[in-house]
């Protein structure tokens, strides 16, 4: 008896230890003909909550389906979605950065967008020329709600207080005024910058999508496969942010932590972020702040945008994958993206949506919009890496003194690496 | 005999239970611990990128790459830097507090709990209030002292040469607690006697130090000499906090051998490479294991 009861448990205890690694988030089976869907997204607290509030009116439309939200930590979000890969588990619907669809188009992880709502045509028409970057071998992988693009945010009282009532237009312009609104004290020691200079927040895409074509060079060639700013325009390029630090000194890596913390604090007059940052600076009391443009060069404006997307994972199928375009279809429409600029603070993906007067006149978002029109989305192929090839350029420069010329090469011949890695 | 257990009697009935609850911990462990270690040794002669579904073996190129990837070099010498630097100085620190605060009559619990806090604390926490301590003027805190004192700003976190120290400042400080309590306990284990009779032979107290306390607390070293040793080459959670964009930067100069490991598995999905790294990892840490175990059975 005892030996029996022994043994029943220790199978039960066996069991209880192996559960874990059979279960799985897959989407379950349907009942009564109600088809059941599963996206996926990161955790950011208004996105989460408005997706609930969309997921129940698509579900009122749609009674035969229903989807469930699950979201993971910003920090763990791609590991977590690479780590469902193998299993061949996981969402329906997912929500991705565009800088890593490539590596999840080749690991098959993705299906192309065939439903008639679609169509690259269609796609085409409707959105943002840097939808583009979602494209793989002519089929749509993944679309956005909501795009983000980069522009200039300045602090209105230090412009007034240096005696400037618009904010600069051309970088030469905003070098000069950066100058003027910088600050020293008795050491030498920056106790308020001008123009800031984060390589590691958005600074890196300034110089790869921005700088270099106004200096006269494409970062990279029309197929992506090339690295094509190691010329004598990338050098200028990356001389001029180099120059910033050193020689204008109108900011440094590192100054009250970042760009974006000395600009809450009033301590940083002019500097570039995304459109994503509104929300957090609107939350700061006595911040008289605008945004403006990206400066231009030599008559040529530029602008780097990205954007998260959404796609269909490749074993979704039949009744499953129905409801997933439709629910794909509902998510990237005008309406769904007009609560996500009011929700979120994050650009609309519609072309006409973004360019209509409320949106495009609007004082804060409307740099971001127009910045929209003449913006190019790196093709990234693996994004932490590159955005290290650009850091360390800098770096060996500022801190090593390395030769321009030598270390964009270097940073050059590093991203091509990463290229080739992924066409190998 | 009465260590021959009788088949069905009490005893067998016990052992067999034990061996119940034993099995939980020895399924888990077995699962999570060995199974992954013999796959990353598998893996380390594959490309596998996590989200493939197979993985194609490639015999030692991962290994070649490894032997010519300056990173890996850099990385692993700061791995040994961290070591090497840290440990001694970790060690004298806890000596020194330990030495001094045995000597206190009043107010010691309140000097051991202070410098036991930080031990206690979590590492992100204490990375973080590092960083900002370590930071430019005018939010930086030693900078400040710095400029006060009429010396010139330094760039600490941001700098190739200074990151590694400041890294180490923030593990010695928050672990210099532990290091103290053990000598302190090593300390009261010695008997008073000793301390006496060098004292009527007018032993000076350097000389109490020399020849009864530091060999007495043999023990004790030798064990903060292990525990230490896997610390620092563990160090991770400060790198992470402490530097900029979490990158082990400026220029990788502050970037532990586990961190770069980290790197190539969950930011690039080179698990691969990753798993070569792991690898010889692995087998610098056993090594220095066996030395260390050979050096402790001899001084048995």
């Amino acid at each position: 008896m005892k030996k029996k009861l022994f043994l029943i448990l220790l199978g039960c205890l066996l069991f209880v230890n192996l559960t874990p690694i059979f279960s799985n988030g897959a989407s379950e089976e349907k009942e009564d003909g109600v088809t059941e869907i599963v996206y996926w997204q990161y955790f950011y607290e208004t996105k989460k909550n408005l997706m609930d509030e969309l997921i129940a009116d698509f579900e009122a439309a749609n009674p035969d389906i229903k989807v469930t939200q699950q979201t993971f930590p910003y920090a763990d979000y791609n590991t977590k979605v690479a780590a469902s890969v193998p299993s061949g588990k996981g969402p329906n619907v997912i929500n991705l950065y565009y800088g890593w669809l490539p590596t999840y188009v080749k690991a098959g992880y993705l299906q192309p967008l065939t439903g008639s709502a679609f169509a690259p045509s269609k796609v085409e028409s409707e959105f943002f020329p840097l939808v583009k970057a979602a494209k793989f071998d002519g089929s749509y992988y993944a679309l956005p709600t909501a795009v983000r693009s980069l522009a200039l945010f300045y602090n209105k009282d230090l412009l007034v207080e240096a005696g400037y009532s618009e904010p600069p237009k051309t970088w030469d312009e905003a070098i000069e005024m950066g100058k003027a609104m910088t600050k020293f004290d008795d050491n030498g020691n920056f106790t308020q910058i001008g123009l800031g200079v984060n390589l590691d927040n958005q600074f890196h895409h300034v110089i790869r999508e921005v700088l270099n074509r106004q200096m006269g060079t494409t970062p990279y060639s029309d197929d992506s496969k090339t690295v094509t700013y190691n010329n004598q325009a990338g050098y200028d390029a990356m001389q001029m942010v180099v120059d910033l630090e050193q020689v204008e000194k109108t900011g440094r890596q590192g100054f009250m932590e970042d760009d974006r913390t000395a600009f809450k604090a009033g301590t940083c007059a002019m500097f570039v972020s995304g459109s994503f940052a509104l929300g957090t600076l609107d939350k700061v009391e006595d911040l008289n702040y605008g945004t403006a443009e990206l400066p231009t060069m030599n008559g040529i404006e530029s602008n780097f945008a990205s954007f998260w997307s959404n796609g269909i994972t490749s074993f979704t199928e039949g009744k499953e994958l129905e409801a997933s375009e439709k629910f794909l279809a509902f998510l990237t429409s005008p309406e769904v993206m007009q609560r996500w600029l009011a929700a979120i603070g994050e650009l609309p993906a519609n072309m006409e949506l973004g360019s209509s007067d409320a949106v495009a006149n609007d004082p804060k978002f409307g740099p971001f919009i127009r910045g929209l029109e003449y913006a190019h989305a790196t093709v990234f192929y693996d994004e932490s890496a590159q955005k290290s090839a650009m850091f360390d350029c800098y770096n060996r420069i500022v801190l090593e003194g390395m030769d321009v010329k030598e270390s964009v090469d270097i940073a050059a011949a590093e991203e091509q690496a990463v290229i080739d890695k992924y066409f190998k | 005999m009465k260590n021959q257990i009788q088949k069905g009697t009490i005893a067998r009935q016990r052992e067999r239970w034990a061996y119940l609850f034993i099995s939980v911990p020895v399924v888990f462990y077995v699962l999570v611990r060995f199974m992954p270690t013999l796959y990353a040794f598998y893996l380390s002669f594959t490309d596998w990128d996590i989200i493939s579904a197979e993985a194609h073996w490639i015999g030692l190129t991962n290994y070649k790459r490894l032997f010519s990837d300056k990173i890996f070099y850099k990385t692993l010498s700061n791995t040994f830097y961290y070591v090497i630097i840290g440990l001694p100085i970790s060690i004298l620190f806890g000596f020194i507090l330990a030495y001094n605060i045995d000597k206190l009559k009043i107010g010691n619990s309140i000097f051991k709990t202070v410098y036991f806090m930080p031990y206690i604390t979590s590492m992100v926490a204490v990375a973080w209030v590092w960083r900002w301590l370590f930071q430019p003027a005018p939010i930086g805190v030693f900078n400040n002292i710095l400029i006060t004192m009429g010396i010139p700003m330094q760039e600490f976190l941001n700098s190739t040469t200074q990151s590694k120290n400041c890294i180490l400042a923030a593990t010695v400080w928050s672990g210099v607690g532990f290091q103290m309590i053990i000598f302190l306990a090593g300390m009261k284990g010695i008997s008073k006697q000793y301390y006496e009779a060098a004292k009527i032979d007018g032993a000076s107290s350097f000389n109490e130090l020399v020849y009864i306390t530091l060999p007495l607390l043999k023990n004790s070293f030798i064990f903060l000499l292990i525990t230490g040793t896997i610390r620092f080459l563990r160090i991770f959670t400060q790198v992470v906090n402490m530097t900029r964009q979490a990158s082990g930067g400026p220029l990788n100069s502050s970037k532990p051998l586990v961190m770069y490991i980290y790197d190539n598995a969950f930011r690039s999905f080179d698990m691969g490479y990753a798993s070569s790294l792991t690898v010889i990892l692995f087998i610098i840490i056993l090594l220095i294991t066996l030395i260390q175990m050979r050096i402790t059975r001899d001084e048995k």
